[in-house]
């Protein structure tokens, strides 16, 4: 795959500096042998729109403006582009689009983000558009080369052919013809049924060069002159630097500067180990400032002090505190979910050249104009000097849709010389994350005589990310995200409430973490849901199913995933399983079958995981298993032991022996059922992971009798051991 | 000034004996397929092979190499285990955000080398110490199967 940055300044010039420089289907080892064949390719003769390229030699280039970092983007969005341009992706090369809010903002934001699950969903027509209006303005240059009619033309493989003669002509001969033809408002799009790309198993297109080492991910970036920098910032949010030894790091070989801005200290050195050797031989000492001393259980009382508050309501109908009050059985409950840190497998890295007139960044970011946005402010020069090289993302998760580490870079790289790399290690990235906010919940139902529920209550309480990170959808008081997942309760309840508690605890930063409300509120609603059954004495399955006759999108997964599983089937003892449901603004349906084993210590053993997709029109059903498979192991992470804690104000966890994630030996078997149908395409990359702590939680249930209300599993079992 | 064998060359680096071969590959050499992941020997990011057995790079100092062939991505499909495992690597579409995927390889092409008939078992030996935080788990289980297929007589 070719993937080349683009910018505002000289084409070539960048090409050469930051081109990963791999042709597609055309395999080049070297780079300065890819980077003087980019070179002299001659500039795109025929761009009718921002996403694709088709020069006058027929090379065909698509623009990505959503980034990859494993969710399969650069292949679903070429797909996209490709069906209705009529070409191969064996005919395409890629290129990672600068920052530009104009051309490529997306629809659901408002701005250049990848992330919420959204690229298949935003994209899903605007791409097909703009590969359509391509093609028709191809066709139609043929059409007037041989005086015909376009409709006696067609379009495949990048050639465009006369039918009734036979005659053909390449996209490149057309290509300046094409140029100079108006572009269309309205051009129809091809009929599903004669899809030939959308809807298969296409392999994925950055495959190759991520299996031998030539994938470029921003802490891959190497540049004449570079330094590399490795940082320590306070690890109390707030402190300050109190002291340290300069001169005993300056004294390490390799060390060249020490750029201390106050309340971070950075150690510039010819490589990252002299680096980091001489950021421990600064010793510094740290002003933890007013958060020093805080632990996590001062943030769950002030959780719960928030919770004894009423909130904004997001969704009503009926008079749910009534109905409660009068039903025949009241069930409440309190869950909790923690603090999670990303911690993607690339550490946060950008690596910047700070000029007087300009400013270059290399980095990998899910939200490139915000990355810019800080470099011109910390800098003070105009948006336009400030040049965004992205990369492929080490992962991301919610995590690179910050732009901290950028901002941080840029403050340094203004004292440094020449470009310098900002390196952060394990222990840092994990202790200055933006983390998963912990959220406190409150829940009430009422049943009838039968169990049935007649009656829900809901109330949240949790920080707004949103009103911090997009504020025009902060509305009402009501976090769209937060309240996510619980407000689209599909089950048929007479009379429902959701509420919405808005409370900043600033002792952490906290954002989106792959699926952040979701992730949350799936877990608290479908443990509810199984305390419920539990109440009732009914089968959760058909619980659930008794209440979905409203549903039956939500019935079909439902089934699908019963089914697959063998629910009911007898298993040894120490096993269960334990089913959950997912609807929420994704606009997907998820049912999820989880089988565990709980050991006599405490420790669960998930074996086997059975999940029914329904996500509407699907363009790549590889990519959408891999999607599950993906998230399904990042959740049962998350749900057996994730938990980020605070004591004295720092994180307690500091690497991968003390914030464990799931490894080969523990990783379950995964079995993914699409259900598929051409309904609206909803978002695939999150939703795995927000279903899968509930399918674990209620298998623990049925394995042991133990309702756990707060994650993680695992350090609950054994406490309740 | 240590001599290091690395992909078939001879490469005299001017670093200190105790620097870990990873930042020697990554910042020195300018080989940067190998990844640095956690620095502590946690996560497998930054496998490579010395003298075909896989290490942790990350915690390995160039004075444990010398005189010893080291072997990167950047080189193992020169061989005949690590040919089959990116092959099987592309028809399985492992791969998601990658990122771990360098250290994936060279694990498994180690255990491939030396075992024609992995079980689950051998799997979870060879590969628990390689996170894959996408947990591409399913598929490289699935690949190192096929790559070990292909690689009988």
């Amino acid at each position: 795959m070719t993937l080349h940055t683009v910018s505002r300044r000289d084409f070539v010039v960048v090409l050469t500096t930051a081109g990963s420089g791999l042709l597609l289907g055309c395999r080049v080892g070297e780079r300065s042998r890819a980077a003087t064949a980019t070179a002299a390719a001659p500039p795109p003769a025929f761009a009718p729109n921002a996403f694709i390229r088709i020069g006058a030699d027929g090379r065909v280039t698509l623009v990505m403006n959503q980034v990859e970092m494993g969710q399969g983007t650069y292949t679903s969005m070429p797909m996209l582009l490709a069906e209705e341009l009529e070409v191969g992706l064996d005919q395409v090369q890629l290129e990672h689009a600068p920052p530009n809010d104009k051309l490529y903002a997306n629809p659901l934001f408002g701005d250049q983000e990848t992330g919420g699950s959204s690229s298949v969903r935003a994209f899903y027509l605007p791409l097909r558009r703009a590969g359509a209006t391509a093609r028709t303005m191809l066709v139609a240059a043929a059409a007037q080369t041989w005086d015909v009619d376009p409709g006696s033309c067609q379009a495949r493989r990048g050639v465009v052919t006369h039918t009734p003669t036979g005659r053909t002509l390449g996209y490149g001969a057309l290509a300046d013809k094409a140029a100079k033809l108006p572009v269309p408002d309205q051009v129809p799009l091809k009929d599903p049924k004669d899809f030939t790309l959308i809807g298969t198993p296409a392999k994925r297109l950055d495959t190759p060069d991520k299996v031998n080492g030539t994938a470029q991910y921003g802490i891959d970036v190497r540049l004449p002159g570079m330094k590399i920098a490795t940082v320590a910032a306070s690890p109390v949010l707030g402190g300050k630097i109190a002291g340290l030894d300069e001169a005993k790091a300056k004294a390490i070989p390799g060390v060249r500067q020490i750029v201390n801005l106050g309340d971070v200290v950075a150690v510039v050195a010819d490589h990252m180990w002299a680096a980091k050797q001489g950021l421990a031989a600064l010793a510094v000492r740290w002003d933890d400032g007013p958060n020093a001393g805080v632990s996590t259980a001062d943030v769950v009382q002030g959780l719960d002090a928030a919770s004894q508050q009423p909130g904004v309501v997001a969704r009503k109908n009926g008079d749910a505190a009534a109905a409660i009050a009068g039903a025949a059985k009241q069930v409440d409950a309190v869950y909790q979910v923690p603090f999670l840190a990303h911690a993607p497998m690339e550490p946060m890295n950008c690596t910047v050249h700070v000029r007087q007139d300009g400013c270059e960044v290399w980095t990998g970011s899910q939200t490139l104009t915000r990355a810019q946005g800080t470099a011109a402010r910390v800098t003070g020069l105009p948006l336009e000097k400030v040049v965004v090289h992205n990369h492929l993302l080490g992962g991301g998760f919610g995590r690179r849709l910050e732009y901290d580490y950028v901002t941080q870079a840029v403050r340094i790289g203004q004292r440094v010389e020449g470009p310098v790399k900002v390196v952060w290690t394990r222990e840092e990235d994990m202790q200055h994350e933006f983390y998963r906010p912990y959220y406190y919940d409150r829940l009430a139902a009422g049943l009838d005589a039968r169990g049935r529920p007649v009656a829900w209550t809901h109330r949240i309480v949790g920080p707004a990310i949103i009103a911090r990170y997009l504020p025009p959808a902060f509305t009402n008081g009501i976090d769209i995200d937060g309240v996510d997942g619980a407000v689209q309760l599909v089950y048929d309840i007479p009379a429902t409430q959701m509420e919405f508690v808005r409370h900043e605890e600033p002792v952490l930063n906290t954002t989106f973490w792959r699926g952040v409300g979701p992730t949350h509120n799936i877990f608290v609603i479908e443990s509810f849901m199984d305390e419920l059954a539990a109440a009732a004495k009914a089968d959760p399955v058909e619980y659930r199913r008794a209440l979905l006759g409203k549903a039956p999108r939500a019935r079909a997964v439902l089934d699908v995933a019963a089914k697959a599983a063998g629910w009911g089937r007898p298993l040894p003892a120490g096993r269960g399983r334990g089913v959950s449901l997912l609807f929420s603004g994704w606009g997907s349906y998820l049912a999820e079958v989880a089988e565990v084993e709980v050991s006599k210590a405490g420790d669960v053993r998930v074996h086997r995981v059975v999940c029914a997709v329904d996500c509407g029109a699907v363009v790549n059903p590889d990519i959408v298993k891999a999607q599950i498979e993906s998230g399904v192991n990042f959740g049962v992470s998350a749900a057996l032991w994730g938990e980020i804690t605070l004591k004295g104000g720092r994180v307690e966890q500091s690497n991968f022996h003390n914030y464990r994630v799931v490894r080969m030996n523990e990783a379950p078997t995964i079995e993914v059922h699409l259900v598929r149908n051409l309904e609206a395409p909803g978002g695939i990359g999150e939703p795995g992971t927000s279903i899968t702590g509930p399918a674990l939680a209620n298998a623990v249930f049925a394995a042991t009798g133990k309702r756990i209300r707060r994650l993680p599993l695992v350090p609950a079992l054994k406490a309740n051991h | 000034m240590p001599t290091l064998n690395i992909n078939g060359r001879d490469v005299t680096v001017d670093v200190p004996s105790d620097m870990p071969v990873l930042w020697v590959l990554r910042d020195v050499v300018g080989l940067t397929g190998t990844k640095f992941g956690c620095g502590i020997a946690a996560c497998g990011a930054c496998t490579v092979h010395l003298d075909g057995n896989p290490i942790r790079s990350c915690v390995t100092p160039v004075a444990a190499v010398a005189g010893k062939k080291i072997t990167t991505i950047e080189a193992i499909g020169q061989t005949p285990a690590g040919k089959k495992v990116q092959q099987a690597w592309l028809d399985l579409d492992v791969v998601q955000c990658g990122y771990c995927q360098s250290g994936q390889i060279m694990s498994a092409s180690a255990l491939v080398a030396k075992n024609a008939h992995p079980s689950d078992a051998d799997i979870d030996g060879a590969m628990s110490g390689n996170i894959c935080r996408c947990g591409t788990y399913p598929r490289i289980r699935a690949a190192i199967k096929q790559a070990a297929r292909g690689a009988r007589p």
